[in-house]
């Protein structure tokens, strides 16, 4: 049976990792190898790492730092931010990478997710998509680390990037982002009748139970977080135990038998 | 000890890469079809797309100097998730629903890949995750990996072999998935073991011991 994952989202700025509410009021949690050290020996299911500057620059992505982090990660790593072309994917995979994660340059050039898809396989990209409530409409879409809005509403949105060749999609609410006060289950719902492919809910969760209503209630495969990992004692494997109680299926590590 | 690591421009191969380090294996690491022979087994990895993986495999005498190093040398290979894919006779990846034979593969293992919602999967395609394999008997690739251990797959496409007595183990997604295959010593993972945490490294280690390379 396929297992619910927790993914813990790492969010990377210059030299270390930070976490914020609502994409602002950055506050420095450490730096970002130890943590993926720790993350992997705790075997946590995935794990998500963001630039979050990335888009800001016209330097060339950082594969130098991807390439240190990926040497101690043995689960899949995803990795986004500033992404806008094949070649930058390509390098990411040779770095280290899993997965990546392409969002703002999508608005602009949505044909990026079928270029990857088509060179590495659907399941190689994860569109992210960020939003805000729209009164009256249901949520909108922002690119630019939530900063642009794009008018797109992300129901349509989020089916679009289906067709043309996403393998995921991972969807925050900017505003519950950071705030601990739980998911948007209504937009993570929304999303999941959206499309038929994977969703992973992000932005919001301060407990245990947020994590078990968004599968339980609003249908994620998957839920991702921060904040609750870091400013709190909760942990993914305790994470793991709510869900478990909770009658959704998650992965135990594996444990060498003792005999052969 | 040498373990081949085949780069003919796909995959993930950073990560491949670094598992067999991990296990104190050092991986040389292919990128020319005359080399293949400084192996002593190979691992065939592969993210993407069948035709085009195909494509360059046949385009730069990957796939000839393959047949020659396993058919020819039985060099014991892995192919993982795609590269398990490109083992098969054919895949129905990419090809519209008027061919009925599908792109030709690398042939070593009877079977055809074809998508998991002709095989009745109603569920989330891809089929992303981790989940519980069930061995279909008992080989060395399984060794100290009990029934019921979960491995990270991630793929629309399955393998689905001619003889059941190349099916090594299996999953669920819905509907019953081919999670690993062999004929002779060709082995095929559509999971991930490279990001399988501690059971892929199990499943990795019992590959390059079994076959003493």
């Amino acid at each position: 049976m396929l297992k619910v994952r927790i993914i813990p989202t790492l969010l990377w700025k210059q030299f270390g990792l930070v976490k914020g509410v609502s994409f602002d009021s950055w506050r420095r949690v450490g730096p970002v190898l130890p943590a993926i050290k720790v993350y992997n020996q705790r075997e946590v299911d995935e794990l998500v790492l963001f630039d979050i500057l990335a888009h800001k620059s016209e330097d060339e992505l950082d594969y130098e730092s991807i390439d240190e982090f990926g040497q101690d990660c043995f689960v899949p790593l995803t990795v986004g931010g500033g992404i806008t072309s094949i070649y930058q994917v390509q390098q990411l995979l040779r770095a280290g990478a899993d997965k990546v994660s392409v969002n703002t340059s999508l608005y602009t050039k949505p044909e990026l997710v079928t270029e990857i898809a088509k060179r590495h396989g659907s399941q190689c990209v994860i569109a992210s998509v960020d939003v805000r409530p729209d009164p009256g409409k249901g949520w909108q879409c922002f690119s630019h680390a939530g900063m642009t809005p794009t008018g797109r509403d992300v129901c349509s949105w989020a089916k679009e990037l289906e067709d043309r060749g996403a393998g995921e999609i991972l969807i925050t609410s900017i505003d519950l982002d950071g705030t601990m006060r739980g998911y948007d289950l209504k937009l993570i719902e929304a999303v999941v009748n959206a499309v038929d492919i994977p969703v992973i809910a992000s932005g919001g969760a301060g407990t245990y139970q947020h994590m078990v209503d968004a599968v339980t209630k609003a249908g994620a495969s998957a839920v991702a977080a921060a904040s609750i990992f870091h400013f709190t004692e909760q942990t993914p494997a305790g994470a793991k135990e709510a869900l478990a109680a909770a009658g959704v299926p998650v992965r135990m590590p594996y444990v060498t038998p003792v005999t052969d | 000890m040498k373990v081949g690591v085949i780069d003919y421009g796909v995959g993930n191969l950073g990560s491949v890469i670094r598992a067999l380090e991990e296990l104190r294996v050092s991986p040389i690491l292919i990128n020319r079809a005359i080399d293949l022979h400084i192996a002593d087994c190979l691992i065939l990895p592969g993210v993407g797309n069948f035709s085009d993986c195909i494509q360059i495999l046949d385009s730069n005498d990957w796939s000839s100097a393959l047949r020659d190093e396993v058919i020819g040398y039985e060099r014991p290979l892995l192919g993982v998730c795609l590269g398990m894919q490109l083992l098969a006779s054919a895949s129905m990846e990419g090809v519209d629903g008027n061919q009925q034979e599908g792109i030709s593969g690398l042939g070593f293992i009877p079977g055809k890949v074809v998508h998991l919602r002709s095989l009745g999967c109603t569920q989330r395609v891809p089929h992303v995750g981790w989940n519980s394999i069930k061995s279909c008997n008992s080989d060395h690739l399984f060794r100290n990996i009990p029934d019921g251990t979960d491995f990270y797959f991630v793929h629309s496409y399955a393998f689905v072999p001619e003889d059941s007595k190349n099916l090594l183990a299996t999953t669920e997604y819905d509907v019953q998935v081919s999670a690993a295959v062999r004929s002779g010593h060709v082995w095929g993972t559509q999971f991930h073991p490279e990001k399988s945490s501690r059971a892929g490294f199990q499943l990795l280690r019992n590959f390059i011991d079994g076959e003493g390379c």
